[in-house]
């Protein structure tokens, strides 16, 4: 039985007015509501927020900090259902997205527009009032940035969608960071380069083997407009743009020792398995999914020594 | 045949929509509970600070 024969079945006579599509009484239930905010991305953004609000040099209480992260985690949540509402088109077309809520129809978008929209106001109102107003100044940008500059301007517009994209993923640290000292300065910037520069490798190469997927849905992403040779390029040109970054932490004296070694050795590997990239052609793709996987890695262990370094024990120098 | 029905009485709500609804009721009475002892908490921690405002 599918989801839509458990629906409305009205007997009676219906005036022409009644508006009875829209009424019709939803079957969505919390997990769907919890699947739009798309769980696994908001933890990594929780957990790079909380790696900026560690390593920022005052204390702040605990439960200033949980609030902080937990507007942060349902900002991050509310762009997420946005992102569902408005590419439910898309989502539909792609075997990786065509289970979500909304293309399933357990989810009617203007359900997924509506809690968007509630969960994007009461995130940067409750972090402005419990927190503090630059704080939520950025979060507000950032679901700004990620809904309507992204997902309904850069994403099917250029190949360059998530090069300018990836900053909404790379504010989290600096809103940690706000969170905490109520300003900004050079080390949560430098965070939020490493992210910047770390989303279009990353993305490329699960579009290099995910291409098909993405013509399909006639998403402009790098391999599909420019080709596969044009995005290992660009693969590998980020990277190394990308290691160095990794390594400024501990070059400017914000990070231990234990951060540097991470970074060159974490970074080198990066390197390496871009160059593999590089030389792969299709239909081989182990190389672009080896990439694909280690640059979750990568991220978590630069960001998870900073926290280690600074957030718990002071500077392991 | 499908169980809701449209009379004089209004809509009648399946069995699997009345149990989507007291899902997503019990969430949004959790979420508001949560945010009182959220304000509650943080007034508490801020003390007269919670009254400070840049605007």
């Amino acid at each position: 039985m599918s989801l839509v024969s458990e629906g409305a079945d009205y007997r009676g006579p219906i005036p022409a007015s009644a508006g009875v599509a829209q009424a019709e009484p939803s079957l969505a239930e919390f997990r769907d509501y919890l699947a739009l905010m798309k769980p696994r991305v908001m933890s990594l953004v929780v957990f790079t927020a909380l790696v900026g609000l560690a390593v920022a040099p005052v204390s702040i209480h605990p439960a200033i900090a949980f609030t902080a992260l937990l507007c942060i985690a349902v900002g991050a949540g509310a762009s997420g259902a946005l992102n569902m509402w408005y590419d439910a088109d898309i989502d539909a077309r792609m075997t990786r997205t065509a289970r979500r809520p909304v293309p399933m129809g357990r989810v009617k978008p203007g359900e997924a527009l509506a809690f968007g929209l509630t969960l994007s106001g009461f995130a940067v109102v409750v972090l402005g009032l419990l927190v503090n107003m630059l704080a939520a100044a950025l979060l507000a940008f950032t679901i700004f940035f990620y809904v309507v500059i992204y997902t309904i301007g850069l994403k099917r517009w250029t190949s360059q969608n998530i090069v300018i994209g990836g900053a909404a993923g790379a504010f989290p640290p600096m809103i940690g960071w706000a969170a905490a000292t109520g300003s900004l300065s050079l080390e949560p910037v430098l965070l939020f380069l490493i992210i910047f520069f770390w989303t279009p490798p990353h993305f490329w190469a699960l579009a290099l083997y995910r291409a098909d997927d993405y013509a399909r849905a006639g998403v402009p992403m790098l391999p599909v407009v420019k080709g596969d040779n044009a995005t290992r390029w660009q693969i590998l040109l980020h990277t190394f743009l990308l290691v160095p970054l990794g390594v400024a932490p501990w070059a400017l004296g914000y990070a231990g020792r234990l951060y540097g070694a991470t970074a060159v050795v974490t970074g080198a590997i990066m390197l390496v398995l871009a160059f593999q990239v590089f030389g792969e052609r299709r239909p081989n793709d182990r190389a672009a999914r080896n990439l694909f996987a280690f640059s979750i890695l990568y991220l978590f262990l630069l960001f998870a020594v900073l926290l280690v370094e600074r957030g718990f024990g002071g500077l392991i120098a | 045949m499908n169980e809701q029905s449209r009379d004089e009485n209004g809509i009648v709500l399946t069995e699997a929509q009345k149990r989507a609804r007291r899902s997503r009721s019990i969430a949004i009475a959790l979420a508001l509970a949560a945010l009182v002892v959220l304000f509650y908490v943080i007034t508490l921690v801020k003390g007269p600070g919670m009254l400070v405002r840049p605007f």
